[in-house]
């Protein structure tokens, strides 16, 4: 036990050098294009966080975190646009032209300001995950139907900010590239610089706030509750309020992702909020390992990365790959790559090719030290 | 008084199509606990079976004067195409997956990204291939005497029945493309399926003119809720399933083959989802993303309608769907003018099919803070969890 704690320390600490490491070669290496998808896909970690953080840990699969993605999106652009907008007739956004409003709706007035903006991206996405998630979770409503009802509310606010063309402009989206950010465009190189390394610095701050919330006593909690809900219920905790708690965290995190996505990629749409991206985000924790916030970032990433690498090359393809990941994940591979090698299936494979001797143990100690780390 | 007719009308021909599209889903959800986010694809493989029954009707010399039928051989065909994906999906990955219904999900959605790229990337000929040979290999341990697949020549024979069902499948392909030049090319562009003559038109009661096409999509689903309901209440079979979705351990217990009833009703839940499909075929064009557009207003109806109760779905679909239409049209405007502004104002926001799906979204959850089980909840001491 001892020994494998240690071993996987080793492990985590070596998996952070390399990140750190290629996180400071990157700009030095990569053109610009390139870091610039790093950038995004290392934004998109920080959602991946999130949905581990309540999938993971506290076993409530949602399939709805891009509505809070969104929003955070749609609140930076909002500002930028804002930012920006004194060159445009009546002094509003440009696209408002298009359909003859000529007064700012009331909602956009706040992000004139910078600091409710950025406040804003992180907290309206929470706020709606905290309300959405008390009304859901108030009724013990769980497991699959709590899937659907996610999934559900995802298409609603897909509806909702796809048909008003006069309020957030639509189907089209809010476009930030070429906004204003301190008299720099935003699309321009010395900006993107500048969003990769605070995209790199946000994953290291957002882990380290997952790491310090699922540490101690409320990560046991979030645990129990995915382990076993009516036990935690008799015990005389309100499994209600915790499960709201993260959740609203959760979707704190998509927003500040959703914020990163939207400046390094250029535009916020209505497409952040189909069905498909949201379950993909599900699928990078389950690859990088549920339950592993390490696993959840380096998914993200990699897939991410190994997406545009496909799509670039063979387009038709990705969705085949996608979709074999997706079977192979849950059938053979439950707690994803790092869980499976935290679990020592490295070793376990050289055993069975006949590479390494099997240690002896006793059999029964080893299963209950399983059991306590079962994810 | 004719307002009211048609707004109904309206409401259940819309609720009617979600009606059988969600049958089968509830079915299975009742059943195994697993939601089958790839039902919407099993949906879209009944719409191109319509698709591919209509050009073999039209442009085979020997089915052509038949053609005016071809719908009502698309369902039986569209039941067969799907009820066989949906077995081989059963066999082949959810089988192991049971008890854990949220990895059942991801599964399953991956299951709908690949058939979702197979329609747009494999000709339809080819596809149609793949179907039959795997119906053919999929009943030949049924038809085959039980004492020929045993040991291991019964091995041998399983192979080598695969073995002549790809041949089969290949044969098909090839002399479907020869013979009807549409199906020969892979493309993601939508197709249309057009109702033959006698469907066309519609048929004036009252001085209110309904739709034959709706009428159809109607009579199908009753006869389909029909057929479902005398199935699962008389027959042996489906009071198994029943059984079942009550308490699967004691059925096992009582000798009730509790892996041959999953089939079984993966493969009737998934036809289902076949039959839906030529009724959404009829209304619109059919494209590999046909089944998304209708599968969310699927979960809102299992979730509304409750787990296990075929009365719960019907009202379900019926109301969201009369719903949808007083909303999304806004009727209330035409049936009460004078209303006070704000709330016109109000509802003339969500005068359009998707804010009218917004609107209902919102009616459900509150909803479901009052009954969070659904219209029929079951009844049981079990501490749910």
């Amino acid at each position: 036990m001892n020994n494998s704690r240690k071993t996987q320390a080793w492990i985590s600490l070596m998996i952070w050098v390399v990140i750190i490491a290629a996180i400071i070669a990157a700009p030095a290496v990569l053109p610009v294009f390139r870091l610039n998808l790093l950038g995004r896909y290392l934004s998109l970690a920080i959602v991946a966080l999130g949905v581990d953080l309540i999938w993971g840990f506290t076993g409530l699969l949602s399939l709805g975190q891009g509505i809070f993605f969104a929003l955070g999106g749609y609140c930076a652009a909002m500002y930028l646009q804002l930012n920006s907008a004194f060159e445009f007739p009546n002094g509003i956004p440009e696209f408002f032209g298009l359909y003859g409003v000529e007064k700012l709706p009331f909602f956009w007035e706040p992000f004139n300001s910078p600091i409710f903006a950025l406040i804003a991206i992180w907290l309206i996405p929470s706020l709606v995950a905290g309300v959405l998630g008390f009304l859901v979770f108030r009724n013990r409503i769980k497991g699959v139907y709590f899937s659907i009802l996610t999934q559900a509310s995802l298409l609603v606010f897909f509806n909702l900010f796809n048909g008003q063309q006069k309020l957030i402009n639509g189907t089209n989206g809010l476009k930030t590239d070429v906004t204003l950010l301190f008299g720099q465009m935003v699309g321009s190189d010395v900006v993107q610089r500048w969003f990769f390394w605070i995209s790199a610095v946000l994953v290291i701050f957002a882990w380290l706030f997952s790491k310090w919330i699922v540490r101690d006593r409320f990560g046991n909690i979030l645990i129990a509750i995915r382990d076993d809900e009516a036990r935690v219920r008799f015990t005389g905790y309100n499994p209600t309020i915790f499960k709201t708690i993260i959740f609203a965290i959760a979707g704190g995190l998509a927003g500040i992702s959703g914020a990163l996505y939207t400046v390094q990629s250029g535009i916020v749409s209505p497409q952040f909020m189909t069905v498909p991206f949201s379950i993909e985000m599900v699928i990078w924790v389950a690859v990088g390992g549920r339950g592993t916030l390490l696993g959840a970032i380096l998914g993200a990433v990699v897939i991410n990365y190994a997406k545009s690498l496909v799509s670039e090359a063979l387009p038709a393809s990705w969705m085949f790959i996608q979709g074999g990941l997706f079977i192979l994940v849950v059938t053979a591979l439950p707690e994803g790559v790092l869980g499976w090698i935290q679990r020592g299936g490295i070793r376990n494979l050289l055993v069975k090719v006949g590479f390494s001797r099997n240690i002896a143990t006793y059999p029964k100690l080893e299963i209950a030290d399983r059991e306590d780390m079962k994810v | 008084m004719q307002l009211i007719i048609e707004s109904l009308f309206n409401g259940v021909a819309i609720g009617s199509v979600l009606l059988v599209a969600a049958l089968g889903l509830a079915i299975v959800f009742g059943l195994m606990g697993v939601i089958n986010l790839a039902h919407g694809e099993l949906m879209m493989l009944g719409a191109y079976s319509t698709y591919v029954t209509q050009l073999l009707f039209k442009q085979i010399p020997m089915l052509k004067p038949f053609y005016d039928i071809y719908v009502i051989v698309a369902i039986g065909i569209a039941f067969i195409v799907s009820g066989v994906v949906g077995i081989l999906l059963e066999r082949s990955i959810i089988k192991r997956l049971y008890g854990s219904p949220l990895e059942t999900l991801l599964a399953t959605w991956g299951v709908s990204l690949i058939l979702q790229q197979f329609v747009r990337s494999v000709p339809l000929a080819y596809g149609s291939g793949v179907v039959v040979a795997l119906l053919i290999a999929l009943s030949s341990p049924l038809l085959l005497p039980d004492d020929l697949l045993a040991g291991t020549k019964g091995k041998f024979i399983k192979a080598g029945t695969w073995f002549l069902s790809a041949i089969a499948g290949i044969t098909t392909g090839g002399i479907l493309s020869s013979l009807v030049s549409k199906l020969g090319r892979a493309s993601a562009r939508n197709v249309d399926v057009t109702a033959p003559s006698w469907m066309r038109g519609g048929i004036e009661v009252f001085g209110t003119t309904f739709p034959k096409t709706r009428l159809l999509i109607i009579l199908i689903t009753l006869i389909s809720v029909v057929l479902v309901s005398i199935f699962l209440s008389k027959s042996s079979w489906g009071i198994r399933i029943r059984a079942v979705t009550q308490n699967r351990s004691m059925s096992d217990c009582l000798g009730i083959s509790t892996e041959t009833v999953d089939v079984l009703t993966f493969g009737i839940g998934s036809g289902l989802a076949g039959v839906a499909g030529v009724a959404v075929s009829l209304l619109g064009s059919v494209g590999p993303n046909v089944g998304g557009s209708y599968i969310v207003g699927c979960f809102m109806v299992v979730v509304l309608g409750g787990v296990g109760n075929l009365l719960g779905t019907i009202i379900a679909s019926l109301s969201i769907g009369v719903m949808t239409d007083l909303i999304g049209a806004g009727r209330l405007l035409t049936i009460w003018p004078t209303m006070p502004s704000p709330l016109a104002s109000t509802i003339d926001f969500f005068a359009t099919t998707s804010m009218a799906r917004v609107m209902i979204f919102a009616l459900i959850v509150i909803f479901l803070q009052f009954r969070p089980a659904g219209l029929f909840p079951q009844k049981g001491r079990m501490v749910e969890s």
